[in-house]
């Protein structure tokens, strides 16, 4: 375990709750450009939520989009300097509700930038509601009886709906809730960013994560319902890896 | 538009098909790439407008063009890109509203355009040309006014100058304003610090009050250096004809045909919707006896008429809504019926 | 000839050519350094619907670029002739494709000038060249503008497309200017 501050991360206090899964993933892909020697070159996206704030985390460059709007973004950016390496940071409703359309057309086209998808089954920012990724029966502001089959439709699966588009090259399910899938996580994390250099098209990673403040858990219990209930939905794994023959 | 744009330097377009602008992406998707530019057709028109974001930020000069229920789609975007400061150009060839409305004509999106249309306190810069040359010279400039002033700048034109032709003369592209450096490109922190782009101001609390206050300076400061405006025949007119776009052409023939029949009837037909040129009103509101406005909408423009001479003479309004255009035999009508 | 600008008219079906037409006066005024406008309206279907294309010629500057009244409506089918004969100018001129028009129209105070259009494109071997037919009539009847104009306008607007039908519509056109006295 290395507990030096990687130079692609601020040396500062967070906003985030204690428990919630975002430094963790920050910590992570710090780590892996740092690694890459991409620190310069690179341009990240901050989405609308909890992750807004990146950019006073983050050392490079950094545009803040509109709600659901990263994948339109990025793709001009990364059009427009296809030498430098574009990612969009993105929550589970600013990629799967709201920005649904600019997600699937710029995975379909194969955009040649990567998506770290925060997949925390809630809204955070906004207190609590329901998100395309809550589970069944789960609690929110909004689902107070816990979230509904019938009425509201079980959770979005970001990665399988993807495994399906010709244009995406990479897909991969982990979380950050152990140290264990945490290592994975930088793995696949790394893998993602390893492509869009190689110039292999779209690489999305999806991230379970906490966030036991609107979950109303501990920290502690956060991380069981991640491993407990949350993987058992949102199986972890390769959905798609173009490189696998 | 497309030849001009490219022209000017504009090396990114994004857009979505939509009667009666398609001739725009289509030309762009064949011409621009062998500029060297980009050409996307976006999945939506959000899709397209937050595409402009990146490329602007990413910092080419970019463009995209819509028509009326496509520019709606657009607001949220143009919002953020005044909020960012960041320059582009989006043309809105108008059709018949509201909804779907039609594929006619119209100048409906008046008030979405200089009132505002997206979300907050901003202004975007809106051009209004009159004829396919006015257009070529129009889109040049506005690509320097955006750079210029780091401001959205909104080409409103009309389904007719979106499908009529007209010979133009092309001319070599040539600065119009003095381009200032761009300083907040994002490209990679290579040899300098990390750059941010964004709209978000949470903290402290003052911070999003302090940047209101540095917009309202700055739109001051363009109210103050930019406003296009063209006068036919005002020196001795007693009747003002008020018209822009394509509607101030129509008006031409009917203000000349009035002049036959020695009615002092002269038209201004302002350039710039905002800045909206103030300035060519009070200065004929002196001589006129009485402002008569045409536009093809119910009734939008005409409150910036009204306002322009501080309510200090009759404002007449002749307007068509529906996609449908006056003819020069209606407004002339008109201007006998309220020249007295 | 009749005012200050030459408004125009070209109407027939989708698909007859009328916006190619309009396209080719208005690139022959064009080349005589004259001020042109064109519109093209289109019927909803993109095929076999009714078509017009509006071109204003004038020396001088052209304000509005709307054709309500035409002072020429070049005629290409039955529909045409019903519909745009009524808005011809007093003493207006109609050029006629008598064959696609059996019924000529009921004004007597416009002039004339009938051609059987695509009977003679029929004849040179392909029908889609009515409507260069029916422009070398109107040249030749009106003078608007010389006929080395129109023939390098089709040169330019062919060449870059369909190289191969240049000669065809060069005869064609020679035809129209032939088949009026």
């Amino acid at each position: 375990m290395k507990f030096k501050k990687p130079e692609s991360l601020y040396d500062r206090n967070t906003h985030y709750c204690p428990g919630c899964g975002h430094g963790i993933v920050h910590r992570i892909i710090g780590e892996v450009i740092d690694e890459l020697g991409i620190r310069e070159e690179t341009i990240g996206t901050a989405p609308v939520g909890c992750a807004v704030l990146l950019y006073d985390y983050f050392n490079f460059d950094v545009i803040e989009c509109a709600h659901g709007r990263p994948p339109a973004v990025a793709t001009a950016m990364k059009r427009i300097h296809p030498d430098k390496i574009v990612f969009t940071y993105q929550g589970d409703g600013d990629l799967a509700a709201i920005g649904t359309a600019e997600m699937i057309h710029a995975a379909n086209r194969g955009e040649n930038f990567t998506t770290i998808f925060v997949n925390n089954a809630i809204y955070g920012m906004t207190g609590g509601q329901m998100a395309p990724t809550t589970l069944v029966g789960q609690r929110t502001t909004t689902t107070q009886k816990g979230r509904d089959l019938i009425k509201q439709g079980p959770p979005l699966k970001v990665c399988e709906l993807l495994s399906s588009l010709d244009g995406v090259a990479y897909l991969e399910r982990v979380a950050v809730s152990t140290a264990k899938d945490s290592m994975k996580a930088k793995k696949a994390i790394k893998k993602a960013f390893q492509n869009q250099i190689d110039g292999k098209g779209y690489s999305l990673v999806e991230v379970l994560s906490m966030c036991p403040t609107d979950w109303k858990l501990s920290p502690a219990q956060a991380v069981g319902f991640v491993n407990d209930e949350m993987k058992k939905v949102f199986k972890p794994g390769v959905y798609k890896d173009t490189d696998v023959k | 538009m497309c030849q001009a744009a490219i022209e000017a330097g504009c090396r990114f377009f994004a857009g979505y098909p939509i009667t009666p602008q398609n001739e725009v992406p289509e030309y762009m998707s064949s011409h621009l790439p062998e500029a060297g530019g980009i050409f996307i057709q976006a999945e939506s028109e959000l899709a397209a407008i937050n595409m402009i974001f990146g490329a602007s930020a990413a910092g080419v000069r970019c463009m995209t063009s819509s028509s009326s229920p496509g520019v709606s789609l657009k607001q949220e975007g143009i919002s953020y890109i005044a909020a960012a400061e960041l320059p582009c150009v989006i043309a809105n060839m108008q059709r018949g509203g509201p909804g779907l409305g039609n594929i006619r004509a119209s100048q409906g999106d008046y008030f979405q355009a200089v009132k505002g249309g997206g979300h907050g306190d901003y202004r975007i810069i809106v051009l209004a040309p009159s004829t396919l040359p006015e257009i070529y010279e129009l889109t040049m400039a506005a690509f320097d006014y955006a750079d210029h002033y780091r401001n959205p700048v909104l080409i409103l034109g009309d389904g007719i100058l979106g499908q009529m032709a007209e010979p133009i003369e092309l001319k070599p592209y040539k600065p119009v304003v003095e381009l200032p450096e761009k300083d907040y490109i994002l490209d990679g922190c290579k040899g300098r610090e990390p750059r941010i782009v964004k709209t978000l101001l949470l903290r402290p609390a003052e911070a999003l009050v302090e940047f209101n206050e540095y917009l309202k300076v700055k739109y001051a400061r363009i109210e103050s250096e930019l406003k296009l405006c063209e006068q036919y025949l005002t020196e001795d007119a007693e009747l003002v004809v008020a018209a822009y776009g394509i509607t101030a052409r129509i008006a031409i023939d009917a203000i000349d045909a009035a002049r036959e029949k020695g009615l002092k009837v002269g038209l201004i037909r302002p350039i710039t919707l905002w800045p909206f040129p103030n300035e060519a009103f009070k200065e004929v509101v002196g001589r006129a006896k009485k402002f008569l406005v045409v536009e093809m909408s119910n009734g939008q423009f005409v409150d910036d008429v009204k306002l322009a001479i501080d309510c200090s003479r009759p404002v007449e309004f002749l307007g068509t809504g529906g996609g449908w255009y006056p003819t020069p035999e209606k407004i002339f009508e008109k201007i006998e019926a309220v020249y007295k | 000839m009749l005012n200050k600008h030459t408004k125009i008219i070209v109407a027939g079906f989708g698909g007859q050519g009328v916006v190619l037409a309009g396209n080719i006066l208005a690139r022959s005024a064009v080349m005589e350094d004259k001020h042109v406008t064109g519109m093209v309206s289109y019927g909803a279907e993109m095929r076999g619907g009714t078509a017009n294309s509006t071109v204003i010629i004038s020396d001088s500057k052209i304000a509005s670029p709307f054709v309500v009244t035409p002072d020429v409506a070049i005629i290409l089918n039955q529909p045409s002739l019903d519909r745009f004969e009524p808005l011809i100018v007093k003493n207006g001129l109609a050029v006629i494709n008598t064959s696609l028009v059996s019924q000529s129209g009921s004004r007597d105070d416009i002039e004339r000038v009938n051609i059987e259009a695509s009977d003679i494109a029929n004849s040179l071997g392909n029908k889609r060249t009515a409507n260069i037919v029916i422009l070398g009539a109107f040249i030749k009847k009106t003078n608007l503008l010389k006929p080395e104009s129109v023939i390098s306008a089709i040169e330019e607007l062919f060449s870059s497309k369909k190289p191969a039908l240049v000669e065809v519509n060069i005869k064609a056109f020679n035809a129209g200017l032939d088949g009026v006295k």
